[in-house]
């Protein structure tokens, strides 16, 4: 079954990773878990004023990645918390951008979707579904330099990003495209919307492609491979805990991949609960720093 | 004798090229002509996309995140509204938004008549004058052309070169000509330029003075105090636009000089129908006769309201 926790899942991976990497993966998963939850306390709490796109569930890919790449240049789609978190961006300019302030990433012009830091660096994303798949091929095209490319399910079906997908291979481009495939768009699942699989279209674009769950070290083994090879593709099938935008629920996720790490970390004899309560308050602690007084969370 | 407008076009694109790191990217642009001999044959920095129009535009777009500066060729406008996608959305916005400019030199070639028809025929400097972001000129001589160029190097702002196939073969420049009082003032755009220049032979042999104004620069739209005060001696003013005259260049441009002069300016641009292949269906630029007729219901009516030609 394609989606499902442990698709193309190889057993004792996790093992081949040093104890640093996989405490490195975790430590960045409940980065993004515990900030993001954060945002959605201050956004029930009328807080943050524009939408929001939570990528709670979905942690894990960005963790990955960032784990085993480095000196890329990130293009990230709109659902960008946990790639900016997961990659190192500002922790204080996320929160002053999410609150509309001028010393946001992003100017306090773009909002949840739209961050970037130069740092990173990670370039922003205008808000356009699947345009940061062209920008990314014409800024490996232009710079010559490795460019990660993420980007959910919906936008791969996007004319664009197809055919931007092509110009890479065609120009054997430095892209690592990284679809998070949480399977809807909205809440429209895959299967009504189209009949094929973004990963056998990269592989008919002919670049190495391969189709995975969201289990971090399955995703780093693949990326460490396949960055040898770029222009190269990874579909990781994942789970979006919450609405498309806000923060509505409608059922239990498929799976919830940190808590999946956790079982696994025990079998590694790493304490993730120390690790997992130390996140949870020094990210408490950011957001009631950044805060106003009467506006504490 | 000058370098023709084709000729400053290759001149300039080969020294990006070759000595500013520059990028030059567009469909069939290496084919036969190189883009009515305005590309330059064997020089590194071309690259020949796809006919994929938005993922074209917007992989041209990332090469202006990189710094490249490229030179994008859009071989017919009407190409531009699948093109324009990246170019409005991300290239035109990313300087407010980021801080992170997209300077890309869009060449945006028109060419009417000839049966060019609906999808070859196109003039939309107009939708890009509409978006905030974008600096817009309308080069059809050798030195405005450059002058096109120096302000896209100059600026980091995404430019829409809009320029006309039939002014590619001129070496011709054009003066503005203002009298100390004239009837009418005439402003032009693009190859309509070329047009009231005709025009008003027609019209001074019949004893009716004209000023002549020459707008290339688009947006910023700066208004010069010289034009202001040849409308103001006037009695009136038209702007002849190549584009549609719907909600056009040519109309916005009619009322800022309103505005600024409380003269009345009327605006002739393409009528509001679809562009055929032949005949009277070509909706081509207001030719001269047109302009002449325009002029004339104009200063006839002078103290009422204004009137289509």
């Amino acid at each position: 079954m394609k989606r499902s926790s442990d698709y193309h899942s190889i057993p004792d991976l996790a093992q081949l990773f040093s104890k640093e990497q996989s405490i490195g993966i975790f430590e960045k998963m409940c980065l993004c878990r515990y900030f993001e939850l954060e945002v959605a306390n201050a956004y029930e709490k009328s807080l943050i004023a524009s939408p929001i796109y939570l990528s709670i569930g979905q942690e894990s890919i960005s963790a990955a990645l960032s784990t085993v790449i480095s000196n890329f240049t990130i293009f990230a789609q709109h659902r960008c918390h946990s790639a900016y978190l997961a990659f190192g961006g500002d922790q204080h300019k996320i929160v002053d951008e999410l609150l509309g302030r001028p010393t946001g990433c992003a100017f306090g012009q773009g909002g949840s979707p739209m961050l970037q830091d130069p740092d990173i660096p990670m370039i922003g994303h205008h808000g356009l579904i699947g345009e940061n798949i062209p920008l990314a091929v014409g800024y490996a095209l232009g710079s010559t330099q490795p460019t990660l490319c993420l980007f959910g399910d919906a936008a791969a079906e996007e004319d664009y990003a197809l055919t931007a997908m092509g110009f890479a291979s065609k120009h054997q481009l430095p892209v690592l495209f990284v679809c998070e495939d949480n399977d809807l768009s909205i809440l429209t699942p895959t299967e009504v919307r189209r009949n094929w699989e973004i990963c056998d279209v990269a592989q008919a674009l002919n670049m190495p492609a391969v189709d995975i769950t969201d289990d971090p070290w399955l995703i780093a083994h693949h990326a460490q491979e396949l960055i040898q090879s770029l222009p190269a593709f990874i579909n990781c099938r994942t789970c979006r805990h919450y609405w498309h935008a806000g923060v509505g629920i409608d059922h239990e996720p498929e799976w919830d991949r940190l808590q999946l790490v956790k079982d696994q970390l025990k079998t590694l004899s790493i304490n993730a609960q120390d690790i997992e309560e130390q996140t949870k308050q020094d990210i408490k602690g950011l957001w009631e720093k950044l805060l106003p007084k009467q506006l504490k969370i | 004798m000058g370098k023709t407008v084709a000729e400053t076009i290759k001149d300039l694109t080969f020294d990006h090229l070759k000595n500013n790191n520059g990028l030059l990217l567009g469909q069939a642009i290496t084919a036969v002509g190189y883009v009515n001999h305005t590309v330059p044959k064997n020089c590194p920095g071309i690259i020949e996309l796809s006919m994929a129009d938005v993922a074209g535009s917007g992989i041209a777009v990332g090469t202006a995140l990189a710094g490249r500066r490229p030179i994008l060729v859009i071989r017919f406008q009407d190409f531009l509204i699948l093109n324009g996608s990246m170019l409005i959305n991300y290239a035109a916005k990313s300087k407010d938004m980021f801080q992170q400019p997209s300077p890309i030199f869009v060449r945006a070639l028109a060419i009417e008549g000839h049966g060019a028809g609906p999808v070859h025929s196109a003039k939309l400097h107009n939708i890009f004058m509409h978006f905030p972001g974008f600096r817009v000129w309308a080069p059809i001589t050798p030195n405005e052309y450059k002058q096109t160029w120096t302000d896209f190097l100059e600026h980091d702002d995404p430019v829409i070169s809009c320029e006309h196939r039939s002014s590619f073969s001129s070496r011709d420049e054009y003066a503005n000509e203002i009298e100390p009082a004239a009837d009418i003032t005439l402003f032009g755009i693009s190859v309509g330029r070329t047009n009231i220049i005709k025009a008003a032979r027609t019209l001074r042999a019949e004893g009716i003075t004209v000023n002549l104004v020459h707008i290339v620069q688009l947006k910023p739209l700066v208004l010069q105090q010289s034009w202001l005060e040849a409308l103001s001696r006037s009695h009136c003013g038209l702007v002849v636009d190549t584009g549609f005259e719907t909600c056009g260049a040519g109309q916005n441009i009619a009322y800022e000089l309103m505005l600024k002069t409380n003269k009345p300016v009327q605006a002739l641009g393409l009528k509001d129908v679809s562009v055929g292949v032949s005949g009277d269906k070509e909706n081509l630029t207001p030719r001269p006769e047109q302009i002449v007729t325009a002029v004339k219901n104009r200063l006839r009516n002078r103290s009422g309201p204004m009137r289509s030609a």
